[in-house]
């Protein structure tokens, strides 16, 4: 498998492995437009993504601006209806700051729902020609950044698919690439042996604050991020889920922790710390697994490794997910949908070393433009929710 | 080793719980170090069973890591999930119909 391929690259220096049109609204109310918009563009790369919000919210204002300039995207399309509160002309600025093509259409000047339409239509056939001529640079695993993320976990996750993928990610951090793993939430009861990892004992420290965080916001909540379906699949507790989880993030040293929307600033490992900070105020942290692809997506991942027992079907729209299946009896029943088979390692039929190669394997051709189950079956989930965050502080990224 | 043994992996040597690498039980199983154990009732894939008996208050240990506390003797060969152990964090929100747990 080659390790090196044609990217895309962008006028801000980026360098991405999509070359996405993303048509973005910015309240519900511009949700519909917006995917008339999109669905006139089947099977290409035209991708809806929006905030459904009417009231403001820095969060969902900067993971805008962070997923309209991901390396992915080339052009953007904003549909607002005119009256909700998202600032359009500054993201608009971002965007056209960063290089790309942008146009801001808004419902209540434009003529309607049947004149925005047309109107977006002809911008993004014009994008396409536009994004057509983009010049292509030569990427290896040393410009990615991975996500990794599990969901629909099982008894078998923590065995075959998680430990695979962290395999994989150890690879990936020595061959140079930027690494993410979350989800705090489900590293409850890891905390002491996370902060070993940490870099520096102070990072170790904003590591044990991150998941005592976690605990205590999931406590006032009253439910920890635990589905029914993980106890169908054997999983008894938070923290059964929560080791198993962990071992996702591999063996490296913990380079730092980033909240959403923040990009790695070099190779290593790093955790997404994505509880909100302060009183319990918007609800779930993710309120699904789409959630954590889109925060991952927004600090910079141009893809995500989702390893899954009981087997989720998802992808996401401006960057592809690679399916990693846990559990070898749904790996069977929902092949169609899967892209690696770490069952294989339950049945004994594969090692765990065998399976992470593949999983490299996997994210090189993915870089290199093959599509994933996900996106050959045209799926494009995405979720963006109100959330609250500090900055993260000065510990949290030692070697910045 | 019997097929029931490689049906039952020790994740680490610190462990008091096997798991299932496939449907196994009820009857009696050989256990990966030889031992056989009573099972009262079937388990499937990624299901827990206890290798010894594990009394009330004791930590559940898997992957050499305490993963909750039994809430009732639990024999040895037994079903080790939800209807026997507690988060030591917070509560495992569950359906009982489909937990897997088969009234022992």
């Amino acid at each position: 498998m080659s390790e090196v391929w044609q990217g895309y690259l962008r006028q801000d220096g980026r360098k991405g492995i999509r070359n996405v049109v993303a048509v973005a609204y910015l309240v519900e109310c511009a949700h519909f437009v917006a995917s008339k918009i999109t669905a006139k563009f089947p099977d290409q790369e035209v991708h809806l993504i929006g905030f459904p919000g009417c009231f403001p919210n820095d969060y969902s204002q900067r993971m805008m601006e962070q997923l309209c300039t991901h390396p992915n995207v080339g052009a953007v399309l904003l549909v607002s209806l005119g009256c909700e509160s998202f600032n359009r002309a500054k993201l608009a600025k971002v965007i056209a700051d960063s290089g790309r093509p942008v146009e801001t259409l808004v419902i209540q000047k434009a003529g309607g729902s049947a004149a925005t339409i047309a109107k977006g239509c002809a911008f993004v056939s014009d994008a396409m020609a536009q994004l057509a001529t983009v010049p292509r640079v030569e990427m290896a695993v040393s410009d990615l950044i991975v996500g990794t993320i599990c969901g629909g976990s099982d008894g078998t996750s923590g065995i075959s698919g998680n430990p695979a993928a962290g395999r994989a990610f150890d690879q990936l951090v020595a061959k140079g690439a930027r690494c993410i793993f979350e989800e705090t939430g489900e590293l409850i009861g890891c905390e002491d042996v996370m902060a070993e990892r940490a870099v520096t004992p102070e990072l170790g420290e904003e590591l044990r604050r991150a998941i005592t965080k976690a605990a205590q916001y999931y406590d006032v909540l009253g439910v920890g991020s635990f589905a029914a379906g993980n106890a169908t699949g054997g999983l008894t507790t938070i923290e059964e889920k929560s080791l198993g989880a962990y071992v996702k993030s591999g063996d490296s040293p913990i380079s730092g922790i980033i909240k959403p929307g923040d990009v790695p600033p070099k190779t290593g490992l790093y955790l997404m710390d994505v509880v909100p900070d302060g009183d319990v105020r918007f609800g779930f942290p993710n309120i699904s697994d789409n959630a954590e692809i889109v925060e991952m997506i927004a600090s910079g991942a141009h893809l995500t490794l989702f390893v899954t027992g009981r087997g989720s079907v998802v992808g996401s729209a401006l960057s592809p997910v690679i399916k990693i299946c846990a559990n070898p009896d749904t790996y069977r029943a929902l092949e169609g949908d899967m892209d690696i088979n770490a069952g294989a390692i339950i049945e004994g039929m594969r090692s765990l070393d065998e399976v992470a190669s593949d999983i490299v394997d996997a994210i090189c051709s993915t870089a290199a433009g093959q599509a994933t189950a996900s996106e050959a079956l045209g799926h494009q989930e995405f979720i963006l929710t109100y959330k609250s965050f500090e900055p993260i502080g000065p510990a949290c990224l030692p070697a910045r | 080793m019997s097929t029931d043994a490689a049906k039952l992996i020790l994740l680490n040597e610190a462990d008091n719980v096997l798991v299932a690498m496939g449907p196994i039980g009820p009857g009696v199983v050989t256990l990966p170090d030889g031992r056989s154990v009573e099972m009262p009732a079937q388990v499937t894939l990624g299901h827990k069973i206890a290798a010894t008996a594990i009394s009330e208050g004791a930590l559940i240990v898997k992957y050499g890591m305490p993963i909750g506390v039994a809430t009732q003797d639990i024999a040895a060969g037994a079903h080790v999930h939800v209807h026997n152990v507690a988060s030591r964090y917070t509560a495992t929100n569950y359906r009982v119909e489909d937990s897997g747990v088969a009234y022992e």
